[in-house]
């Protein structure tokens, strides 16, 4: 049907879509590659060299290193376990009858609109200060001693700041996902003496495993990269610094850019295991 | 689907529901509540709720102390700009791939997606340095080219899905008719992808506006959209909850009534249409 010269216009049509993104992705790749084998030290020197694997090795081998993959860990797995499991709850909730449906539905999404720089301070001073904090205010009402929570308790207090932000983002992926789910399949089981929990264990949460999957997937991603949330509450301290943090750090902090490309390296490929997980999902559901 | 439910049933699940929506809503409802107070207000033991002397000073403050003006229209202009210009790129190359596919427009459509899995940090240095030798840090113009690079997987994705959705045959009966390439985008095309153009510039626009890694470590005081503007304010200079709860409420206000009409399209954008 279409001529030769209508598929190549609509190829060209692609081009600079392509062309853009290639650049994006190849240029500053190639050059955090570059650095990567260099001793590069902006404001000591300047460019010192070939270094070889040095940086790789320097930069698993720092003190620094093995806390900060515990840290991103702690926090993505933290952020994870929450957001599903409560996004699953409220998705069931949310898609019960109840009145003014549309009006609680934006209570919950809300969050995930705030920017990430005003949740975080909003939080860190409004919440959790142990001065002013509401929290605070909360704790002297029974008694307690309040808590100085970013700093005593700082990878569960981002754990929670993160979580809120993207427990809307759940709720809504699996809501959509529940609201797909074959009544009559759920009210044969009941007839049939089914219990809610039962239920729930042998029709509902297989149904939602692909979009619990996705949910996973997409976040990791996402939250592998979080940056704000750190740099506006504890600016890295009190042992909150991930992977991203630290990386940071060595470029544009200590601007030791040879170790912190590295590093760079490194997050890229981790971002690119997860990457391949969620492509498989993505490239299936567009075959169909 | 609504099912036959009790009242007793429907009540309780409606004040649960009500009451855990209220509680993931309370942060943002608070913020808003301190910035109508005064300094004093806002850190008073207890707190106070409603039963204060209601106030627009810090509005006022926060716009004559800080150029709060300035912070916004960067904002606007950034998440805009790159909005916009990632549109003019993305029409032609979704409409190419939704509408004359090849054996490779999948793998391409997979490798744009995978471009957004980058993970920022990992090319910091070299978009840095690359900014410094163009002269663009803390320019608006690079920031505008950054975000819609970004951002752009996700703007062909959205577009690629919605115009999908659009029956091939009356592209194809328009060609019958004598519409050339032009005109079959201009006239046919187009006005029948409006909602679906629509709802990615409003998605885009949110992310874009809320974006905080390149907009905090590109900027300094000239292009630093709101962001940026709000960052500054996690140094400590005394009592300052009633301001910052003025200046987060103006910064997160618009895009809250933005996103409340993007629901729908946040779960198409997000995912890539893998949960429908």
């Amino acid at each position: 049907m279409a001529t030769r010269h209508f598929r190549s216009t609509a190829r060209l049509m692609m081009a600079p879509a392509v062309i853009l993104l290639l650049g994006w992705m190849l240029v500053p790749l190639t050059m955090t590659l570059w650095f990567s084998f260099r001793r590069y030290l902006p404001l000591r020197g300047g460019d010192l060299g070939w270094a070889g694997f040095d940086n790789y090795v320097r930069f698993v081998t720092s003190g620094a290193f093995w806390p900060s993959v515990q840290t991103t860990l702690i926090i993505v797995g933290g952020v994870l376990v929450i957001t599903v499991a409560l996004g699953v709850v409220l998705a069931l909730l949310l898609d019960q009858p109840i009145w003014g449906q549309g009006a609680v539905r934006i209570l919950v999404i809300a969050p995930f609109f705030v920017m990430p720089t005003v949740s975080a301070l909003v939080w860190k001073n409004m919440f959790m200060d142990p001065v002013n904090g509401l929290f605070a205010h909360l704790w002297r009402f029974f008694g307690a001693e309040p808590v100085a929570w970013l700093s005593d308790v700082p990878l569960a207090s981002i754990v929670v700041i993160v979580s809120w932000q993207w427990l809307p983002f759940a709720t809504l992926i699996l809501l959509t996902a529940v609201q797909s789910l074959d009544r009559e399949q759920l009210e044969a089981a009941e007839m049939d003496g089914a219990s809610p929990l039962a239920r729930f264990g042998f029709i509902v949460l297989p149904h939602l495993s692909r979009a619990i999957t996705i949910v996973v997937l997409i976040q990791t991603i996402f939250l592998l990269s979080i940056f704000a949330e750190i740099f506006v509450t504890t600016g890295g301290a009190f042992g909150t610094r991930t992977l991203t943090y630290l990386i940071y750090q060595r470029v544009l902090e200590s601007q030791n850019v040879g170790l912190g490309s590295a590093g760079g390296v490194y997050a890229i490929i981790l971002a690119n295991i997860v990457a391949i997980f969620l492509m498989r999902i993505v490239g299936k559901n567009l075959d169909r | 689907m609504a099912r036959a439910v009790t009242p007793r049933r429907k009540a309780l699940n409606t004040a649960l529901a009500w009451a855990i929506g209220l509680l993931i809503f309370f942060p943002i409802l608070w913020t808003i509540l301190t910035s109508f107070k005064t300094e004093a207000e806002a850190i008073a033991s207890p707190p106070l709720f409603l039963n204060f002397d209601w106030t627009l000073e810090n509005y006022a403050v926060v716009q004559e102390r800080s150029d709060y003006m300035k912070f916004l229209l960067n904002s606007v202009i950034i998440a805009g700009g790159s909005t916009l210009l990632g549109i003019i790129v993305a029409v032609p190359a979704a409409w190419s791939m939704a509408f004359v596919p090849s054996r490779r427009t999948r793998d391409i459509l997979l490798w744009m997606l995978s471009t957004k899995m980058l993970p920022a940090v990992g090319v910091l240095y070299p978009i840095y340095l690359l900014f410094i030798r163009l002269g663009l840090l803390d320019s608006r113009a690079g920031l505008v080219v950054v975000l819609m690079l970004i951002n752009l997987p996700i703007i062909v994705w959205m577009l690629y899905t919605y115009f999908r959705e659009i029956p091939g045959e009356i592209l194809e009966a328009a060609r019958m008719d004598g519409a050339g390439l032009r005109e079959e985008i201009l006239y046919v095309l187009t006005p029948m992808a409006v909602p679906g153009i629509a709802s990615t510039i409003l998605l885009n626009f949110i992310l874009a506006w809320n974006e905080a890694f390149w907009t905090l470590n590109l900027t300094a005081a000239d292009a630093a959209p709101l962001t940026a503007f709000i960052a500054s304010y996690s140094s400590p200079e005394g009592l300052f909850y009633a301001k910052l709860s003025a200046a987060s409420t103006m910064a997160i206000a618009p895009i809250l009534i933005l996103g409340w009409f993007s629901q729908k399209q946040l779960v198409r954008g997000l995912t890539f249409g893998a949960v429908k």
